[in-house]
């Protein structure tokens, strides 16, 4: 069992992640301003060095004593959180730059949200998971709260500050009554010892912290208030690689610690499910603040997902890594195209200044509206596959009703997505848009490219979905 | 299976033709500002237009390639793509039939935008060249989700096409088309997810031989039928049709009528009759009923409009309203009758709303009211517009009154009601339409401005004279076309009567 190599390996992201950060503070202590431009790059450098190493190591282990254990399944999630963490990362500095704000420690930041993530990910006890979930909120807090001259992005920090440590509160008085009445904090001896019913009132709770942590209704109202109020490279990467991240975890706790009771939690996730996707979309109809519709939007997105979690492991597992995937792509995507609205006055958010996109910057314009219909979920975009394999897993458990919500909640969101693309391409221009960052260009086409193209051609055996397939196999190890 | 992938080319050519176009522009987007563009734009819509033209040699090769004495799906190509679903494209010759018709309709619609579309005319050529290919698309292929993929994808160019460069209340329009048909769509694929979870494949051919539970086919059927009523579009759902039709650019019409409205009726045959027949013939009063109110009630609808393009919208749920008729009499004579109707249809209503744009191109108005004496000014325009009155009204000799005869007959032969019904749609389309036509042609002229208004330039006359020649021929000689659905036609109905 002492295969120190072998348990190296399991932790060498998160190793080497807490590394890289320690080594960004020493750095940033010793050479002050000079290291904020170059932390950025530094940062994502350590970011994909981090997910090279997840990959290296795909097939995963356990490690101090079953503290921690990684298999297929998370290892799909830690990767491509990591890399969508790193690109998140490049494509702030030129937005941090013009408003005055670059510091290293914001690169920082991403990078221990980023151990969070990787924490969460191999956590394999209710201890490790805590640790990891707070890693990850208190890094989130602070850059949500980034611009701390901004009122909006203070009072966007507090929100979610004040919001999330009720949920995290919550997640820990779940977990001390699991372990309560099973007299155990491990995964796996919770899953043998079979869910009481006293342990079930602490798995509800538990699932009430975690829904908050994704922004599923009803613990969704902090969701739009950060997503506007924070500063917008902050949202892009809130919206991609932390909602990978708790999404798996949220499916990973619910698979393989209350496996068994997966009769009881079912419903429950079915109806957060529910709930998320029509207030997502419904609400998501009357925003005039494209951060704020995204983030409407988002509430909507984790319904779909949490649909394929509802299915159980079984059927749900393959469908989640899809859809979470395709899904956190094209958000980053989104939101760099957000980035990219700036006038002399700086940033511009009213959808209505997309008017007239299309004749202004064509590129912008096209890629941005693939990124559209594939959120949408239209074919033949990457995320018609997404929602394709949601429909799958939910028909395939059973989920009849949930399926006909997802439905109804598509049409619903077509009412938003469309009047976007109808602002870009029907109406008259507005004044043009100043000159779009290299990255942040590079970006939105590479996210749309990959949600748009990559994901029909190679959404096969080989691709996404026979990975995901793989992956999601691990779990039953 | 091997051989050359014809039915992949068609299918993809103008796809790879509106990238090729998008990049062209874009390389030259710099150098060709300040200039004239008047040239470059007609340069761009040549091009397309050389394109769709390819793509219609394509399927005439490939309707060359065709045995039409064989049955079954021929030019099969498949390839394992993910899961259950497989890319497998093949035709039949139902299927080839429409192919041919969207690739005989689409140059003809580009070459109808010559004079009537000025602005943005790159983005105009792209989106209907990607349209074109989810058309074909829709037509050949054999996998249930690579289906969805093309029927529903043609919704962004459609929306785009009549958002863009469409009338007054062109958003308005394009929304409704568009939400319309989503959440038709979206019902059907609940019900194709169910089918691929149930049956394990997504390939038409084992799904037709699958034999669904009777009581899960009905929820299956009403899923399918859905989509495919909204598309036809059948009454009381018809309501999208108009407003799509009067804001859409003339191209834009010509397709929606010509090729669009047709999936619903392909869907019918390709889904409805051979996987669900029981569902289908438990049904079959109800959409009689449908179909005899369609008829009845949309043609008296036409009569009251003002607006011309309104009038001939109307109409095509009238006509569609055959097709339905058609189908559900689930024997041999219906369905060929259906299917030529289809085709039928999309030439006449194609070549009325060609007819419309060229006097709206020149007098930028719609209403009936504005016109009339137009025969003294424009014969040869008032001839071939006497000729498509006639066909939409089923004058016999034109390709009009096969479609309508032949349902008629097997509509009698199921429902004799339902025959009695369509036939007062018969009476009532010569009424509106000869109205239309008195209204506008004949008379004295009343608006000054006619007084020298041209007759038909030579573009006109290389987009509607094929129409019409072809409207006479199918007239004439309607075995050209029930040699080449016979075989499916009774494919269809033996799968169906296998099912029962």
């Amino acid at each position: 069992m002492l295969d120190i190599t072998s348990i190296l390996m399991t932790v060498a992201p998160e190793l080497w992640l807490a590394l890289a950060g320690l080594i960004g503070v020493l750095l940033g202590a010793i050479f002050g301003e000079r290291f904020n431009s170059l932390s950025f790059k530094f940062g994502a450098l350590a970011l994909f060095a981090a997910a090279a190493l997840a990959a290296l190591h795909f097939g995963g282990g356990e490690a101090f004593g079953g503290l921690v254990r990684t298999n297929t399944f998370v290892n799909f999630a830690k990767v491509i959180t990591f890399v969508l963490a790193g690109v998140a990362l490049i494509i702030s500095e030129g937005f941090l730059k013009r408003h005055e704000t670059i510091r290293y420690e914001y690169a920082l930041l991403i990078i221990f949200a980023s151990l969070g993530m990787g924490i969460i990910l191999s956590a394999a006890d209710l201890m490790t998971l805590y640790m990891g979930i707070e890693t990850l909120s208190l890094s989130s807090y602070v850059l949500a709260a980034f611009h701390r001259d901004s009122a909006r992005s203070s009072e966007a920090g507090l929100k979610y500050f004040v919001l999330g440590a009720l949920a995290s509160g919550m997640l820990l008085y779940g977990a001390s009554l699991v372990y309560g009445f099973t007299g155990t904090t491990s995964f796996a001896g919770i899953a043998e010892a079979g869910v009481t019913t006293g342990a079930l009132f602490g798995m509800v709770l538990m699932i009430v912290g975690l829904a908050f942590k994704i922004s599923a209704a009803p613990m969704h109202v902090w969701t739009p208030d950060v997503y506007e109020g924070a500063p917008t490279p902050v949202v892009a990467f809130f919206a991609s690689a932390p909602k990978m991240a708790s999404t798996v975890v949220f499916a990973n706790v619910l698979f393989t610690v209350f496996g068994s009771a997966i009769d009881q939690w079912q419903i429950i996730v079915s109806i957060i499910a529910g709930l998320s996707m029509i207030i997502g979309s419904v609400g998501a109809l009357v925003q005039t603040n494209i951060k704020r519709l995204l983030g409407y939007s988002s509430i909507a997105n984790v319904g779909y997902a949490l649909v394929a979690v509802a299915a159980g492991q079984e059927f749900g597992a393959a469908a989640l890594l899809t859809f979470s995937t395709i899904y956190a792509v094209t958000s980053l995507g989104l939101f760099a195209a957000v980035l990219a609205m700036r006038r002399r006055g700086g940033m511009v958010e009213g959808i209505s200044e997309l008017g007239g996109l299309a004749r202004n910057k064509p590129v912008l314009a096209v890629t941005l509206s693939v990124l559209i219909f594939s959120i949408a979920g239209l074919p033949p975009f990457g995320g018609f596959f997404g929602k394709f394999e949601v429909l799958r897993a939910g028909l395939e458990a059973g989920l009849v009703p949930l399926a006909i919500l997802v439905v109804i909640s598509s049409v619903i969101s077509l009412g938003y997505y469309l009047k976007l693309i109808k602002i870009m391409w029907f109406d008259e221009p507005t004044e043009r848009f100043e000159r779009v960052d290299i990255s942040v260009m590079g970006t939105v086409v590479l996210c749309s490219v990959v949600a748009g193209v990559v994901f029909m051609v190679f959404i096969s055996e080989l691709g996404t979905g026979g990975w995901a397939t793989f992956a999601a196999a691990g779990l039953l190890r | 299976m091997g051989g050359f992938p014809i039915l992949s080319v068609m299918t993809f050519l103008p796809l790879a033709g509106a990238l090729l176009v998008m990049l062209v522009r874009a390389a030259t987007a710099g150098s060709s500002k300040g200039e004239s563009t008047a040239q470059s734009k007609k340069a761009v819509l040549l091009a397309a237009v050389i394109i769709s033209a390819a793509t219609f040699v394509a399927s005439v090769a490939a309707f060359f390639a065709f045995d039409r004495s064989a049955t079954g799906y021929q030019l099969v190509e498949q390839y394992a793509w993910y899961g259950p679903i497989s890319y497998k494209l093949g035709v039949d010759g139902l299927s080839l039939s429409l192919v041919m018709l969207t690739t005989f309709l689409t140059p003809i619609c580009l070459l109808a935008s010559w004079n009537s579309i000025d602005k943005r005319v790159t983005e105009y050529v792209i989106a209907f060249l990607v349209l074109e290919t989810f058309m074909i698309g829709v037509f050949v292929a054999l996998d249930l989700v690579l289906f969805y993929i093309f029927f529903e994808a043609g919704l962004i160019p459609m929306f785009l096409i009549v958002g863009i460069w469409g009338g007054k209340d062109r958003v308005y329009a394009a929304f409704k088309f568009f939400l319309y048909t989503l959440i038709g769509s979206l019902l059907m694929l609940i019900a194709m997810v169910y089918m691929i979870l149930a049956a394990g494949s997504a390939d038409f051919e084992v799904l037709e031989k699958f034999a669904f539970a009777p009581e899960i086919q009905t929820w299956l059927w009403l899923a399918f039928i859905a989509s495919f009523a909204v598309k036809l579009p059948m009454w009381p759902v018809h309501t999208w049709l108009p407003d799509a039709h009067v804001q859409a650019p003339t191209a834009g019409s010509v397709i929606l009528a010509g090729v669009l409205l047709k999936m619903g009726g392909y869907g019918m045959l390709r889904f409805s009759l051979p996987m669900f027949p029981d569902a289908s013939a438990m049904f079959q009063p109800f959409m009689f009923a449908l179909a005899v109110i369609a008829i009845v009630y949309t043609s008296l609808v036409a009569w009251r409009q003002t607006d011309m393009k309104k009038l001939i919208a109307y109409s095509s749920v009238a006509h569609m309203g055959f097709v339905t008729l058609g189908i559900f009499a689930f024997n041999e004579i219906g369905v060929q009758g259906a299917i030529f109707q289809m085709l039928s249809h999309g030439l006449i209503s194609g070549a009325l709303f060609l007819i419309v744009g060229v006097v709206y191109d020149r007098m930028h108005t719609r209403e009936i009211a504005a016109y009339g004496g137009l025969v003294s000014r424009m014969p040869i325009y008032a001839s071939f517009f006497m000729l498509f009155t006639m066909a939409n009204v089923g004058l016999p000799g034109t390709s009009g009154f096969v479609g309508e005869i032949l349902t008629m007959v097997g509509g009698f032969q199921a429902a004799t009601w339902a025959a009695a019904g369509a036939a007062l749609g018969v009476i009532f389309s010569a009424v509106y339409m000869l109205t239309l036509y008195r209204r506008t042609v004949f008379g004295e002229i009343t608006n000054p401005e006619l007084n020298d208004i041209k007759d038909m330039n030579l573009v006109e006359w290389i987009c509607i004279a094929p129409l019409a020649a072809l409207t006479i021929l199918f007239g004439i000689a309607p075995n050209l076309i029930f040699n080449l659905t016979d075989s499916s036609t009774t494919r269809i109905l033996s799968l169906m009567a296998g099912g029962q």
